[in-house]
């Protein structure tokens, strides 16, 4: 099977060490992962704010970059969510498109259903002795319908005690242009977050989406620091800190 | 023709909401009340396990509606008429207010009792029979506390969301005519009585009642009103001159459709199995209820919303307020915030399709497509694809002029897609990068950036990018790997 | 142009094309091993309704008990006598000699009887449909105290089932369930406004 990662803009330039994480899992469960280098964003940002005409190329990009794979693997949920769920709407009227998205689409894996349900994985072997909270992002949650596939590969972490996030359903307020456009809101409902996350006791909390979690952790962090933000992925794969704390069998 | 009424906000929302939220007591007040409802609609949907099936039912019920609106308005204006009622037709609220104030006018009343509707504060109604001298009772326990306040509605079904029991209790103790003030207490059954003991008069003495219609059956006539308290049923069945208010996408086809939809909307609303009293009448009953009964048939804006092949599902709306209840959004800020009578999710794709471009320009940004709407509405209404479509909409309209954020969305569009570009773009906004992570230190956060970024560290740090993009970490280690 | 052409003629050029398919998979018949009379009293005691279940030959006895203190009960034409065989107060029956007005309806100390057209378990409805037991709509309004005798034959499991009993929908029609109540304030059900403030249900075996 060709499995080629597609690792989002956000994460590429931001957020590598997710990249290298969902590579670093994939190759010790025995598969070779591709980058296409060709690849950029998905136009989620530009498609959520109205901006179909600018969205439109990206997403062209993103079909002819993908289509030779048997399976595409993107560590967020947003991004996933933006292939299977608005590139049909995207593409419609343009019958050939809509044919080639129709095809990808259904092949776009988020990371945790491309263990769980593809490669039938729930154990990846890894060590993280901490107490995580894991927020459901709510692209993951009400678009990819990801269930608890994310809180099974967690569970089975060596040492790691995962605790429920009270509200954890709640959006975290980011929403993408919203945290700029309603910057109030978005803070009113971040604190909120940040509270629930805090009532945890946990020092991790964990999420599919490093969009989300750069909102959740820079809140956290303007709060006075205590619990960091991080991708799952980083904790399957052993490489919190930058590989510090990897125990991992 | 654009809608026109109680569905323009003044303010932008971002402004609006700013307001709203630095009342502590009110975000307190939505928070209690949202969270009540949600566990409560979250149970007695669970104990119905053919809930998606009513779902997909309700959503087709109503698409069939709209693509045969006009043969079932005839078919329901000739039924009703032939049960004895007047059907009247408005196309915005101005003409619907209009024909309700002649109407009124023409009984010699000068005082109506009202049952809660929507479609009658979305025209104005109350605000219109005022200025012809007429005095509009609203009956609803909430809509009776808005009104003794002078204020306006926050929610669809509970329009005092807003208030707490004892704000309730303050704004009887001063407003409420002849109240018994030893009696009053806050504890909502003292409230309640009090609003019985003032409404009792008036339900047995008045003349002429408004109400609006959750349902209209092209098949036999029928109106449909689901309510709780009872003032409803005294309004519907006590006074000689019933007029109704019904918005023309209000239409049912037949009697057994509502075996639909009187499943979803209680328990979507209320929270309940089923609210405590449902009305069904068709046109005048000798010897039972009113003597006289119009309907007005309410376009305002309708047929705009209906032309739009994705807005048009909003018309699909049965008023339930599940989406409010479910949205985080809402629970910040309040109904005052959407700066119309249809707040919330709903209320940000149904008011800007009903007026038209111009008007509530940032209702559609009022959201972060979190789906919780979507999950929640039980005629499948997706809010967030609506919400996308309608900034597109207003993107698409104003694509001649000027825009910094145009400008930037097309440069990075352009940029993206093209790997040599976009591989340059993320090198340079590395290394641009560098200045200020010398100046983060060891936190490795950035806690202030200059704006438009500083409304991202207003109230958060922002991360930086790392030494290595990703893309040059692997082509490093593809590198490595090549013998 | 009138409103009507106009609206009419908008509609039609901006509706959408060709007929709406309307799968109806929800439930319409429900297992018959349900006990739906004792799901129709646990919901109707959720609401706070009192009810009682008793025998045919029971009824009169019953309706006695739950009016007992209660000095005048109005009733509709239809009302059968042996309901009112044991109750020791006054009768007035709507439209004998006159039709009973708002004002007789309101005076203290008033309860109602009535039958109802079909009940439904799920929801805890009882359905009055202007039938001879039921009566005219304020019957069942005006009054505090309502009392209301639904036969076991008369309860079927959910919505579908009881709107398809109806003989005519266009008669008048009132769904009740509970006494009167609202959500109104902190979106809490309270239970008692303007509707009759208590709701007695006795369920007749047969």
């Amino acid at each position: 099977m060709r499995i080629a990662l597609f690792v989002t803009c956000v994460n590429d330039l931001m957020f590598p060490r997710t990249g290298q994480a969902v590579v670093r899992i994939l190759e010790r469960l025995g598969h070779r992962v591709e980058f296409p280098e060709a690849q950029s964003c998905c136009g989620q940002m530009h498609a959520n704010s109205g901006y179909r005409a600018e969205a439109l190329p990206l997403l062209r990009g993103f079909v002819d970059t993908f289509a030779p794979y048997d399976a595409v693997v993107a560590p967020s949920g947003s991004c996933v969510a933006m292939v299977r769920e608005s590139y049909p709407r995207l593409a419609a009227g343009d019958a050939e498109l809509s044919a080639a998205v129709a095809a990808l689409a259904p092949r776009t894996y988020e990371l945790s259903e491309l263990l769980v349900d593809v490669l039938g994985v729930t154990d990846v072997g890894a060590h993280f002795p901490h107490r995580v909270t894991y927020h459901p992002t709510c692209h993951g949650l009400r678009m990819l319908r990801l269930g608890d596939r994310p809180q099974r590969l967690l569970r089975t972490v060596r040492g790691l005690e995962l605790v429920e996030l009270p509200g954890g359903e709640e959006c975290c307020g980011f929403g993408g242009t919203f945290a700029m456009k309603n910057a109030d809101v978005s803070a009113a409902m971040l604190a909120d977050k940040c509270a629930a996350i805090r009532g945890t006791g946990a020092g991790y909390v964990a999420a599919a989406d490093n969009s989300c979690l750069a909102h959740i952790g820079g809140g956290l962090s303007r709060g006075g620091g205590g619990v960091s933000a991080l991708h799952y992925a980083e904790i399957l794969a052993g490489l919190v800190d930058g590989g510090k704390t990897d125990g991992a069998a | 023709m654009s809608g026109t009424g109680n569905i323009v906000a003044r303010l932008p929302f971002p402004t609006a909401a700013r307001n709203e939220l630095a009342d502590a007591q009110l975000r307190a007040n939505l928070r209690r009340a949202t969270h009540t409802i949600r566990d409560k609609r979250q149970r007695v949907v669970a104990e119905v396990s053919d809930w998606e099936a009513l779902r997909v039912a309700g959503a087709a019920i109503k698409d069939d509606v709209l693509a045969r609106l006009p043969e079932l308005l005839e078919q329901f204006e000739a039924a009703a008429t032939a049960a004895g009622a007047t059907v009247h037709w408005a196309r915005d609220s101005a003409e619907a207010c209009a024909v309700v104030t002649e109407l009124v006018r023409a009984t010699g009343s000068t005082e109506v009792v009202k049952v809660k509707s929507m479609a009658t504060q979305e025209i104005g109604l109350n605000e219109a029979l005022a200025r012809a001298g007429i005095a509009a009772v609203e009956t609803d326990l909430a809509e009776l506390i808005v009104q003794l306040a002078d204020d306006t509605p926050s929610h669809i079904l509970v329009p005092a969301i807003h208030y707490n029991r004892g704000q309730i209790r303050d704004i009887f103790a001063r407003r409420m005519p002849g109240v018994d003030l030893a009696a009053l207490t806050d504890e909502p059954a003292a409230l309640a009585e009090a609003a019985r003991r003032h409404l009792r008069a008036k339900f047995l003495s008045a003349k002429v009642a408004i109400s609006g219609a959750n349902f209209a059956v092209a098949e036999t006539g029928t109106l449909a009103v689901v309510e709780s308290e009872g003032n409803g049923r005294m309004c519907l069945t006590l006074p000689e001159t019933l007029i109704s208010v019904v918005g023309i996408e209000k239409i049912v086809p037949t009697f057994r459709d509502l075996e639909v939809f009187l499943q979803l909307l209680p328990r979507s609303s209320t929270g309940e199995r089923m609210n405590p009293y449902t009305s069904l009448w068709t046109g005048v009953t000798p010897g039972d209820g009113p003597r006289t009964v119009h309907i007005v048939l309410v376009d305002n804006g309708r047929t705009d919303t209906l032309a739009d092949s994705v807005g048009r599902q909003a018309l699909r709306c049965i008023r339930c307020s599940a989406c409010l209840n479910v949205c985080p959004v809402y629970e910040r800020v309040g109904g005052h915030a959407y700066g119309s009578v249809y707040p919330g999710p709903i209320g940000a794709i149904l008011s800007p399709q009903l007026t038209g471009a111009g008007a509530n320009r940032t209702l559609p940004y009022a959201s972060t497509l979190c789906g919780a709407c979507f999950d929640a509405c039980p005629v499948r209404i997706n809010i967030p694809e609506v919400l996308v479509h309608l900034r597109q909409s207003g993107v698409d309209a104003e694509r001649r002029r000027p825009s910094a954020e145009r400008t930037a969305m097309r440069a990075m569009s352009w940029v993206m897609r093209d790997r040599r570009r976009y591989a340059a773009a993320l090198r340079a906004a590395r290394r641009g990068s560098a200045p200020l992570r010398l100046a983060a230190g060891r936190r490795g956060v950035v806690r202030r950036l200059p704006w438009p970024l500083s409304a991202w560290t207003a109230s958060r740090d922002a991360p930086l990018p790392p030494q290595r993009t990703f893309r040059e970490w692997w082509a490093a280690r593809e590198r490595d790997n090549t013998p | 142009m009138s409103a009507r052409d106009e609206i009419l003629g908008r509609i039609r050029a901006a509706r959408p094309e060709g007929r709406v398919a309307v799968p109806r998979e929800y439930r319409t018949v429900h297992a018959a091993d349900t006990d739906l009379v004792g799901l129709l009293v646990d919901r109707l005691v959720d609401y706070r309704a009192t009810v009682r279940r008793c025998g045919t030959d029971e009824v009169a006895a019953t309706v006695a008990e739950l009016l007992a203190g209660v000095p005048r009960l109005a009733v509709p034409p239809g009302v059968p006598e042996e309901w009112l065989a044991a109750y020791s107060g006054t009768v007035v029956r709507d439209g004998t000699p006159r039709p009973l007005t708002v004002a007789d309806l309101d005076a203290p100390g008033l309860a109602v009887l009535t039958g109802c057209a079909v009940a439904v378990a799920q929801t805890g409805t009882l359905l009055l449909d202007a039938g001879p037991d039921q009566g005219r709509r304020l019957l069942s309004l005006v009054p505090d105290h309502h009392l209301c005798v639904v036969h076991t034959g008369q309860v079927v499991a959910g919505v579908p089932q009881a709107l398809a009993r109806l003989a005519d929908p266009t008669r008048p029609l009132t769904l009740v369930s509970g006494p009167s109540a609202t959500s109104d304030i902190e979106l809490n059900r309270v239970e008692g406004v303007h509707g009759p403030r208590r709701l007695d249900v006795i369920v007749v075996d047969r």
